[in-house]
């Protein structure tokens, strides 16, 4: 006699030590360590952390150890822990024109107040393996100049902002912004919820669509105004103390991209902005973010937004790589009920077309017999 | 003052909190969830969280089960039917952890029955609740993808897509062809997706005793029907709506009024049909 | 804020399993309009309101959900009792209350409170209403989700007119304030998708 299939939780638990095993890999090396993902796949923490939305290095290595490398799942398992956190309150904005930076350049200027600061990057690297790597050695350090802590690094826009050249930052409406962590998105959405969504929307989503506006779909003429990267107090203000208290300092990456210009007969020409910021150091994140969130400001500025970078439903739907991920990998869990159901249709369906098949062979018949 | 969101002591496991959320999220679903239950088949927006779970595998059922469940409650869990398949046992582990509660296969012993794709057999009684997980919670979706229109539709009562949709089916093949997922009308006000149930099960939604919750967690959005409450499904006075079924009975227990899973059992394609059903098919046998 | 945790009275004294218990016979209630749940066991308040009061507040109320409070509720006790426990911000506008609690004598009770809209019905009031009593006034018929055929009302301390306005909630829907009516420790709800007949049907 048929026995249905039996076992699930025994199924399960061998499944959850075969994924440790395999993780593990061969035990004649040595286990990564935290420390080691953090400082040298520091570019993987970065993206765990933004699109985690949680600032903390040592989680997200933690997450990425605990994902074998899968990115997405580690920001799944970071996303996870970060919304059992009981909330303190907000901080203080961010003024990343107190940062201190490793990097910062300009395309849209030869030259900015502050100066071009090459900084760590791989643009300029010509991309050869370099086969040195493949064997642990000592490198020497890189020489590095003193920080000027003491200086702020006013933004380019806002050079340009000073003489109308250049949009003022879009107002934000009235009132806290919401926090699309605790609230449910709502249509048409605000900006400050698009920029969240965006922060922490899919890097490779993003970066497709912001290349879509520059092949035609939507495009915007962006300029990169300013791109920086470096290392930004945070501030906390309790409200029995009265005033702000520095609380951490953490690295991040802005990118003001300089936009077309609108004007209308009343406003003069002037151009547009678009913003992208995301923590550590993830520049192409930050371009192609700064690109979405022009893009989704078509209607805003009176431009035909008919591309699918501009479609704000669009785009903010399907932006999370965590719902994403859920729902298409979803696909694996068993249907047999709903399609047990589609078989009983599609059975009875033919019957029904076979059945007419029948019906009309059969006036065939008397209609040719009549005919005799 | 303190901050109301902090975790509270008695934590299953100690790391996480009582049923996983935390009391403010607990309130915030246990508020939508009123708001469904006052405007039945209306699908209420909420704050979902990022679950433990995948998004699709059943994180709406999960908070709103979170948000419900107490230590005196029974809660069974079921997949396509069945108590023992992965998901439904994942999930069952997952309460039995962190809301030390008491779990059952037994649908009369329930007080709160998890389900993903199916109702059970058995009739619910007054006072059990039933949870469903709910992919796509908008029965319009497939005919228009955005929200502000689906939203406006429904703001207006305006069907008139979803009727053209069951009548161009009616046109192409002589009969609706929707066999699960099947749209049901809730007291005469809004249309909704019962879940990916087989359209057998929705004359069990139509004036249950049971209280039915739906849970979104990707789309955030919770809605309920409560007890006795009239769910049509939708139909034509020339086609009026018909359930699945099968000229074969359970292989197992002999029934021939449960929906029916059919199985290949040789490599020359030879089925067996069994009760999806697993605890209702087990009680008959 | 006035006040301190030690010249109030107590809160839960076990915050997840009392807010669970007595979330589910809300729930109950709400399921099952113009039944009489009782929430006792649960923290006494600050006298001025209800025990019933007090605890579907402590239940559902926090940070996110602004309260108003009729006058004759709006005493230090009371706020500060529930800005203690729940975090709740008190509003003066009615319009916008997420809760609201009145007295059964207070004049034009739906006056004002958020009603939701059509694209979003979920964004109105919940009006939690103190009476006399849920079960020894004139009895009522009302019908609607959660109700097999029809139901007895005899909420005391509600005249005609307060239900014609009740009707007049009734019929905005899927708009429309949900009501809570309390007395001791005792609720009864009343969602906006039940309709009860504005004459009662026999008196006591």
């Amino acid at each position: 006699m048929y026995v249905a299939v039996k076992g699930g939780e025994t199924a399960i638990a061998h499944s959850l030590d075969l994924i440790a095993d395999r993780r593990r890999g061969d035990r004649g090396l040595a286990e990564l360590t935290l420390e080691q993902i953090d400082h040298q796949l520091g570019l993987a923490v970065d993206r765990v952390m933004t699109e985690g939305s949680c600032y903390d290095r040592r989680l997200a290595a933690l997450a990425i150890k605990q994902a074998r490398g899968d990115l997405i799942e580690a920001i799944f398992l970071l996303r996870a822990y970060r919304t059992t956190l009981p909330r303190f309150g907000d901080s203080q904005p961010l003024d990343t024109a107190k940062m201190v930076p490793e990097r910062r350049i300009s395309a849209a200027f030869k030259d900015v107040p502050g100066g071009q600061v090459l900084g760590p990057t791989y643009d300029y690297t010509h991309r050869l393996l370099d086969f040195s790597l493949a064997i642990a050695a000592d490198r020497p350090e890189a020489p590095t100049a003193p920080a000027d802590t003491a200086r702020t690094l006013p933004h380019v826009g806002d050079i340009l902002a000073r003489e109308g050249l250049l949009e003022p930052p879009p107002a934000t409406p009235d009132g806290r912004p919401d926090d699309l962590t605790r609230q449910p998105l709502s249509l048409p959405a605000d900006r400050p919820l698009r920029l969240q969504n965006l922060a922490r929307g899919d890097e490779g989503f993003l970066l497709a669509l912001g290349y879509s506006t520059q092949r035609g779909y939507g495009n915007n003429h962006p300029f990169v105004g300013e791109i920086r990267y470096g290392h930004v107090p945070v501030a906390f203000l309790p409200e029995e103390l009265g005033f702000a208290i520095e609380i951490a300092e953490i690295d991040v990456t802005e990118c003001d991209m300089v936009n077309q210009f609108a004007g209308s007969q009343d406003v003069p020409p002037q151009f547009t902005r678009g913003y992208g910021l995301t923590f550590g150091h993830a520049e192409r994140k930050a371009i192609a973010m700064a690109l979405v969130d022009r893009a989704l400001r078509a209607r805003e500025l009176a431009e035909s937004a008919d591309s699918p970078a501009q479609d704000e439903e669009f785009v903010l739907a399907h932006s999370d790589n965590v719902e994403a991920s859920g729902f298409v990998q979803h696909l694996k869990l068993p249907h047999y009920v709903d399609f047990q159901s589609e078989l009983v249709v599609v059975r009875a369906l033919r019957a029904d077309v076979e059945a007419r098949r029948q019906r009309a062979a059969e006036e065939r018949a008397v209609l040719g017999q009549a005919a005799e | 003052m303190p901050d109301t969101s902090t975790p509270d002591t008695t934590i299953a496991e100690g790391a996480y909190n009582y049923a996983y959320l935390d009391e403010q999220t607990k309130r915030m679903i246990r508020r939508a969830i009123l708001k469904a239950v006052a405007v039945p088949g209306y699908q209420v927006p909420f704050g979902g969280r990022e679950m433990p779970l995948p998004y699709g595998w059943g994180t709406g059922g999960i908070q709103v089960t979170a948000a419900i469940i107490g230590r005196d409650d029974t809660l069974k869990v079921i997949d396509q039917g069945a108590d023992d398949t992965t998901n439904a046992v994942s999930i069952r582990r997952f309460f039995a952890r962190v809301a030390e509660v008491a779990t059952t296969t037994c649908t009369e012993d329930a007080t709160v029955i998890q389900t993903r794709h199916r109702v059970p057999e058995t009739p619910l009684k007054e006072g059990q609740i039933l949870v469903f997980q709910v992919p796509i919670p908008e029965p319009l979706r497939m005919l228009e993808p955005r929200e502000t229109e689906t939203r406006t539709l429904h703001a207006l009562s305006e069907y008139g897509v979803m009727q053209v949709s069951l009548y161009e089916s009616i046109a192409r093949h002589g009969r609706i062809s929707k066999s699960y997922n099947y749209p049901v009308m809730v007291n005469g006000r809004y249309i909704m997706s019962p879940s990916p149930i087989p359209k057998f099960d929705n004359p069990k939604l139509d004036r249950s005793p049971a209280l039915q919750l739906y849970g979104a967690g990707r789309e955030k959005r919770i809605y309920a029907v409560p007890p006795h409450t009239p769910v049509k499904s939708l139909d034509f006075d020339d086609h009026p709506f018909e359930v699945e079924h099968w000229s074969e009975c359970c292989a197992l227990c002999g029934s021939k009024e449960s929906f029916l899973d059919e199985m290949i059992v040789d490599d020359a394609g030879k089925r067996l049909f069994v009760c999806s059903d697993t605890d209702y098919c087990e009680g008959r046998r | 804020m006035s006040g301190t945790s030690s010249s109030l009275s107590p809160g839960f004294a076990d915050p997840a399993h009392d807010a669970q218990r007595l979330f589910r016979r809300v729930l109950d209630a709400f399921s099952h309009p113009g039944r009489i749940v009782s929430l006792a066991g649960a923290a006494v308040g600050p006298g001025t309101i209800s025990r019933a009061t007090t605890a579907y507040l402590l239940t559902l109320a926090d940070r996110d959900t602004p309260l108003w409070l009729a006058p004759a509720f709006d005493r230090p006790e009371v706020r500060d009792y529930l800005r203690f426990h729940a975090g709740t911000p008190m509003v003066v506008s009615r319009s916008e209350a997420t809760f609201a609690v009145l007295r059964h004598e207070d004049a034009d009770p739906f006056e004002g409170f958020a009603v939701g809209t059509d694209t979003y019905p979920d964004r109105s009031a919940t009006l939690v209403i103190e009476v006399p009593s849920l079960d020894e006034g004139p009895i009522r018929l009302c019908r609607g989700p959660g109700i097999d055929g029809e139901a007895h009302l005899a909420v005391a301390g509600l005249d005609d007119g307060f239900w014609r306005q009740c009707a007049a909630n009734h019929a905005l829907f899927p708009c429309g304030a949900d009501l809570v009516f309390t007395s001791g420790s005792s609720l009864l709800a009343l969602p906006r998708s039940i309709s009860v007949e504005v004459s009662p049907c026999m008196s006591r």
